[in-house]
């Protein structure tokens, strides 16, 4: 159905009116949905940072492989072929122990600068799995290798975490979905009383012929609207909240693995998130509201 | 123009409202439909602008089957009907003049045209010069016409109404007889259920007589009553 221009905009004056007219209604909606788009918002940002530390974490599993003293630099060589053929190894770097008595110096200071005469320490491969996951396999199978003195990663410590990230994510997921489910059921409720109050206007607009989108698309509009403001706050504190939480963090994760996600994109996308959450909430609970009062 | 062939209704809680009618109107009739309280005069008049469903049977308004209509063709059915109700069905917050602009705002009508017209049955039904009024402003018997202002104002082809005269005085009931009159005088044709003894037979018309969803009796010029 192509909509004439002068209905378009008779669609629009009847919404706001409508909110305007539905003062205290208005009030009402636009509050849980600024209340729940606050919460998911936070949520969200929380979550996705969780998720974030998740991955930074999980791709920080590597694991020290120690070549005994011993080993010549042709086996250490072939070692590292070796260990870099099997599957599921994503990188494989060599670090003499010169090296590694270097970053020791770098990270504690001069006085470890005396081991320099007798280095204590071991050449080893630093060795990362494509999936984190394939770790303790890879670990198991690299052990049995001759000339290997050792293999450490974080054991066990690793399953652990993995648990509960997995969980945290779940719990989140679940958190989120029931908070939008119920700022729906919010909307859907207080539109349907501004219905129920326009319940007699709907059947005279039936009656006299008007389709069910003529009926349908100001509730919708209004709907809309209720998000779009109900939006407004939310967006606003989650952006100032975010940018002091990450003004507060990134500097003392600077030299961490874990990161916080960077300001300027992430709070777009969450922005985004929440003006979309609150338009389809909006659009929907009012949808589903109208739907009862059409069947005249 | 209406034509009914074996007409059933029958309820989800059981109740018979329309048992085999079998009635045909013509264009430019005024036909009054009488009968007790439940006897399915109401079924009867609301079946033909499709605010109920026969369960079984035919009914053509203007040629077409409104029984099988689609929802979305109700609305089409109903440009060509106009709907007068006991209770005038007014918009309390918006004016006289709106109250029947909104029939045509919501067919889309281009506003030049929408105002002409509204001017047009207002002064039609009197009521010219209470345009922008509010209608709790208005008595009952003024309220009415401006609802029959409304059900005029897209000229339907067919006016039902349900007991137009139900909540008011004798004298002005007359008043509105007089209007229906005016109108059908135009070629409208005019459905009206009623339980006014009166007017049944003092403006005589076309008497059909309903009783447990059935056709008692059918006369032209009838008088007022049902068997039983």
């Amino acid at each position: 159905m192509v909509m004439k221009a002068r209905t378009v905009s008779r669609h629009f004056r009847e919404s706001f009116k409508s909110l305007v007219r539905n003062g205290w209604m208005t009030f009402a909606s636009v509050s849980a949905v600024t209340v729940t788009l606050l919460l998911v918002g936070v949520f969200t940002a929380l979550m996705l940072n969780m998720n974030k530390a998740a991955t930074d974490i999980e791709n920080d599993v590597e694991m020290n492989v120690y070549i005994e003293i011993e080993a010549e630099q042709e086996t250490i060589q072939s070692l590292e072929d070796e260990i870099s053929d099997l599957s599921g190894v994503e990188s494989v770097v060599y670090s003499s122990k010169e090296e590694e008595l270097t970053s020791l110096i770098d990270s504690f200071g001069e006085e470890m600068a005396l081991f320099e005469q007798n280095n204590p320490l071991r050449d080893k491969f630093i060795v990362k799995a494509t999936d984190p996951r394939q770790t303790e396999r890879l670990a198991t199978q690299i052990q049995t290798y001759e000339n290997i003195a050792a293999v450490e990663y974080g054991k066990g410590k690793i399953d652990q975490l993995f648990e509960t990230l997995e969980i945290s994510r779940n719990v989140g997921a679940v958190l989120i979905f029931g908070l939008l489910f119920t700022a729906m059921f919010l909307i859907s409720n207080t539109i349907k009383i501004t219905i129920v109050a326009r319940r007699k206007e709907i059947e005279i607009m039936k009656l006299v012929g008007a389709s069910n989108w003529f009926v349908r698309i100001p509730f919708l509009l209004e709907g809309i609207w209720l998000g779009l403001i109900g939006a407004i706050l939310p967006i606003a504190a989650v952006s100032v909240l975010y940018y002091n939480v990450y003004e507060f963090m990134q500097p003392r994760l600077e030299n961490s693995f874990i990161q916080i996600l960077e300001f300027t994109p992430f709070i777009y996308q969450i922005n985004a998130l929440i003006l979309l959450m609150g338009i389809l909430i909006g659009a929907w609970g009012s949808f589903m509201s109208v739907r009862k009062f059409l069947r005249v | 123009m209406i034509q009914m062939k074996q007409v059933y209704k029958k309820y989800s809680n059981g109740v018979m409202a329309a048992n085999g009618l079998n009635v045909t109107i013509n264009p430019g009739e005024f036909v009054y439909v009488v009968g007790p309280s439940g006897a399915g005069k109401t079924t009867f008049i609301k079946m033909m602008y499709r605010e109920e469903k026969p369960t079984k049977g035919s009914i053509l308004v203007n040629n077409v089957d409104v029984g099988p209509l689609k929802r979305k063709r109700v609305p089409f059915l109903r440009r060509n009907i106009g709907v007068v109700f006991q209770d005038f069905k007014l918009l309390n917050r918006l004016t006289v003049f709106e109250n029947v602009a909104f029939a045509l705002e919501v067919i889309e009508e281009p506003p030049k045209i929408i105002k002409d017209r509204v001017m047009e049955v207002l002064d039609l039904v009197g009521l010219k010069h209470k345009a922008r009024m509010m209608p709790d402003e208005l008595s009952g018997g003024e309220q009415q016409r401006i609802s029959i202002a409304r059900s005029i104002a897209n000229r339907p082809k067919i006016v039902i109404a349900d007991e137009p005269t139900g909540n008011l005085d004798p004298e002005t009931s007359w008043e509105i007889m007089n209007l229906f009159e005016e109108i059908n005088s135009r070629g409208t044709t005019i459905v009206m259920a009623t339980h006014n003894r009166e007017i049944v037979n003092t403006i005589r018309h076309r008497v059909i007589a309903i009783e447990n969803g059935l056709i008692v009796r059918d006369e032209q010029r009838g008088e007022y009553g049902y068997e039983g």
